[in-house]
């Protein structure tokens, strides 16, 4: 028995941040249905990723709508919003994440929807807010990394600005907004009330860097400063770092300076014996220790520190994170299939659930291609012929 | 007040540090009555843990900040009258949240086994740094390393840059929000079943969920991801995504097609590319435009791009994002009062019926409240 099952998600998203919130609803056993534009559904079908292209669509693509149906409908065809109406008649979440006032438009804003189905999670995920001198712009990943200030809290502080590789913003909301849903879900299950859930992606990564951001806060305002060499965290004391060897990196978290210099046997370590100056004399520990963890391999270090139960790590790549037993026994890799037959390898839920992983094979859907078998189950046409 | 979607439920928290305890501010600011189980004396780890060495009292900065809105408990596991007591609370709880190694919790009696027979209907929620099995079950759950064993690394920063982390606790965080995810799942099925439910997530599993999106396409090309040598902003995407300095700061500039930009900026070197050359050639592209981009100032450039509906934006630092219109409305901030203290913190990035929601509830002294736990859930009977 799935978590969500029977639960009936009509997601109007595209890209990442929603997308991401419905294929977590979909993990856990929720119907999500995509309305999709005829013609070129989602952006994201085309978004153009690196060269790597599943059978002409972006492997992203797949990655984030796997497990979910599409509907293939034009919100400005009147015949096709008619049963979209219907559809969300009978819905549980409806979620969008349309800029402010484009939904208004169309006619399937909160107030209206609200009167078609009382008991309906409404949420939208936006860019920055409804109100507000940036309402309307782009709610884009990278923007909303250096509008945030998040750019200066990675790299070495002689470096630029420096994004984080990952789309952490719409990630973060995708997460927020399954939250806001789920939570809202679980009070409508007791009241049988509806619910409007907001989450912008201004604040999601602003609550993102709640700890440091509660510190600038209240320190005077003191910008953050990354440690001038091998920096990982702009706000914690040496070795806190990734370093090079003499063949590969390794990773320091915190430790005690004085048992590292014993460990390693690096006498230069040892005249910062007061653990104050951990933090205000990083840069100099670090190079003492960059310098010296040069000096042998990798695997030699590791072998020393780990013994010694110091907090360490190897730095790997996505070649030797696959040959690990430690990724092996997560069997992290699902294969979905497509209606045509297209098998894509991608990962699967990170929840488990009474022990077992939550997995499905249910590829992502071709543009429309659930349009007759949702018109049955929701009696769409039926309806439609009685007019 | 407003009635929060979670009000009514209580969860006891047997967490420290980050992950687990980030998970139960959430819980507690959608509505949920979060108490910290502690143990005496010393209590939660984290309340010793600061950064830049700020004091609220005893506790932590970072501490209140994570732990605003919650209670306090304080039991010794291993002594049996208060194993029983928690025990006795557990049959009035809804959710049990802990982040001990594997197998430590099951030690002092407190596994799901045992937790299921005194109390059917809880949503026992684990978080684990690597999962129950294998080689690294027993590793150190820290952010860092999670972030170093699973390519994360490699992401960020320039392929001239040796590997580049995350500076926030990423790991850490979308753990706990995930977690917090499977448990309202489970409370939704338990609110129309009947039942409990077992919940489990992993440090590792969660950065790796992160990089779905890399993993997939490495799986699919067998390709390692590559950064960009110049202005890196997504080992997968083309140029000109990235950020670039200009003559007083710098701009961040997405997807956009490259003859349009061209246009927009007037930068003839960038007209000899086409679109279909923006990744393979990527790197000659980001020099062309990063030589350009750096003879203007940042509101020029801005100017040009936002005009043409380009995706591009400022850089800024918190104090000039602090003075901006748009983060004012938002009124992302909020007072907590400790004790004779105040301090500002971010409140909930959730806003449920178009309010946001607030909680300046300090976080709890060392068992500030058993005697009130005592009352409400195990005197009562």
């Amino acid at each position: 028995m799935n978590l969500l099952d029977d639960i009936i998600v009509i997601d109007f998203s595209q890209f990442l941040s929603g997308p991401s919130a419905a294929l977590r609803l979909a993990d856990m056993g929720a119907q999500v249905i995509k309305i999709e534009r005829p013609g070129t559904g989602d952006i994201c079908r085309e978004l153009y990723v690196s060269d790597v292209l599943i059978e002409g669509e972006s492997t992203i693509f797949h990655a984030i709508n796997r497990n979910k149906q599409s509907y293939a409908a034009d919100l400005k065809d009147p015949e096709d919003l008619e049963k979209i109406k219907q559809l969300l008649a009978k819905a549980d979440v409806m979620m969008h994440n349309f800029r402010p006032g484009v939904m208004e438009r169309i006619g399937l804003d909160h107030e209206t929807v609200k009167k078609i189905n009382p008991s309906i999670i409404y949420a939208t995920v936006s860019g920055y807010g409804s109100e507000g001198p940036w309402k309307d712009l782009p709610g884009q990943d990278l923007l909303l990394q250096a509008a945030s200030g998040l750019t200066w809290l990675n790299n070495n502080n002689d470096e630029s600005p420096t994004p984080m590789g990952v789309a952490v913003v719409d990630i973060m909301a995708g997460t927020h907004l399954a939250q806001g849903i789920l939570a809202s879900l679980y009070k409508r299950a007791i009241t049988g009330e509806g619910a409007l859930v907001q989450v912008n992606m201004f604040e999601s990564i602003l609550d993102f860097q709640f700890e440091v951001l509660t510190s600038y806060y209240n320190d005077g305002r003191q910008l953050p400063v990354r440690s001038a060499i091998n920096s990982a965290h702009a706000y914690i004391a040496a070795p806190y770092g990734i370093y090079k060897t003499k063949d590969d990196h390794i990773a320091l978290a915190m430790g005690d300076i004085i048992q590292l210099a014993t460990l390693l046997q690096c006498e230069a370590l040892k005249q910062f014996s007061d653990s104050n100056d951990w933090f205000s004399k990083r840069d100099e520990i670090k190079k003492i220790l960059a310098d010296h963890l040069l000096t042998n391999k990798a695997a030699f270090w590791l072998n020393i520190l780990e013994k010694a139960d110091v907090w360490c790590a190897p730095v790997i790549n996505y070649d030797e994170l696959v040959k690990q037993e430690g990724y092996k026994v997560l069997n992290m890799e699902i294969t979905v299939k497509t209606n045509n037959g297209l098998e894509v390898r991608t990962t699967r839920c990170p929840i488990r659930v009474d022990g077992k992983l939550l997995v499905s094979e249910k590829g992502a859907p071709q543009l429309g291609e659930h349009n007759d078998m949702i018109e049955k189950q929701f009696h769409l046409e039926k309806i439609f012929q009685d007019k | 007040m407003m009635n929060l979607p979670l009000k009514g439920l209580v969860v006891l928290e047997f967490s420290q540090y980050l992950s687990g305890p980030s998970a139960g501010l959430r819980l507690a600011d959608l509505g949920a009555r979060v108490i910290k189980i502690e143990r005496p004396v010393k209590g939660e780890a984290g309340r010793k843990l600061s950064i830049k060495n700020i004091w609220v009292d005893d506790n932590s900065l970072l501490f209140h900040t994570i732990n605003r809105n919650k209670e306090s408990f304080t039991a010794d596991l291993k002594n049996e009258a208060d194993a029983a007591m928690v025990k006795k609370l557990l049959t009035k709880a809804d959710v049990l949240i802990h982040n001990f190694r594997p197998g430590v919790f099951e030690k002092t009696g407190f596994g799901y086994e045992a937790v299921k027979q005194i109390n059917p209907r809880i949503i026992y929620a684990a978080i684990s740094g690597y999962g129950k099995e294998g080689p690294w079950k027993d590793k150190p759950g820290q952010d860092l390393l999670l972030q170093s064993i699973t390519g994360l690394a490699f992401t960020t920063g320039n392929g001239t840059n040796g590997p580049v982390p995350f500076g926030v606790s990423i790991a850490d965080i979308l753990c706990g929000a995930q977690l917090v995810q499977g448990i309202l799942a489970a409370l939704i099925r338990r609110q129309k079943k009947g039942i409990g439910a077992l919940i489990e997530i992993s440090l590792l599993e969660s950065i790796l969920d992160f990089q779905f999106e890399l993993l997939t396409t490495y799986y699919a090309g067998g390709q390692q991801p590559q950064r960009s040598k110049v202005n890196n902003g997504h080992p997968l995407l083309s140029a000109p995504y990235g950020i670039y300095k200009t003559a007083d700061g710098y701009i961040a500039l997405a997807m956009m097609d490259i003859q349009i930009l061209a246009k927009a900026i007037q930068c003839n070197g960038l007209q000899a590319f086409t679109q279909d050359q923006a990744f393979a050639q990527r790197d000659i592209i980001k020099k062309i435009l990063a030589d350009h981009i750096s003879t203007q100032r940042t509101t020029y450039w801005l100017t040009a791009l936002q005009q043409q509906d380009l995706w591009a934006m400022e850089v800024l630092d918190w104090e000039k994002m602090l003075q901006q219109e748009a983060y004012k409305v938002l009124e992302m901030e909020q007072v907590v009062q400790a004790g004779d203290k105040k301090f500002f913190t971010t409140r909930c990035p959730i806003r449920i019926n178009g309010k946001r929601l607030y909680a300046g509830k300090q976080a709890p002294q060392l068992g500030e409240h058993n005697e009130k736990i005592k009352k409400d859930f195990l005197i009562a009977e």
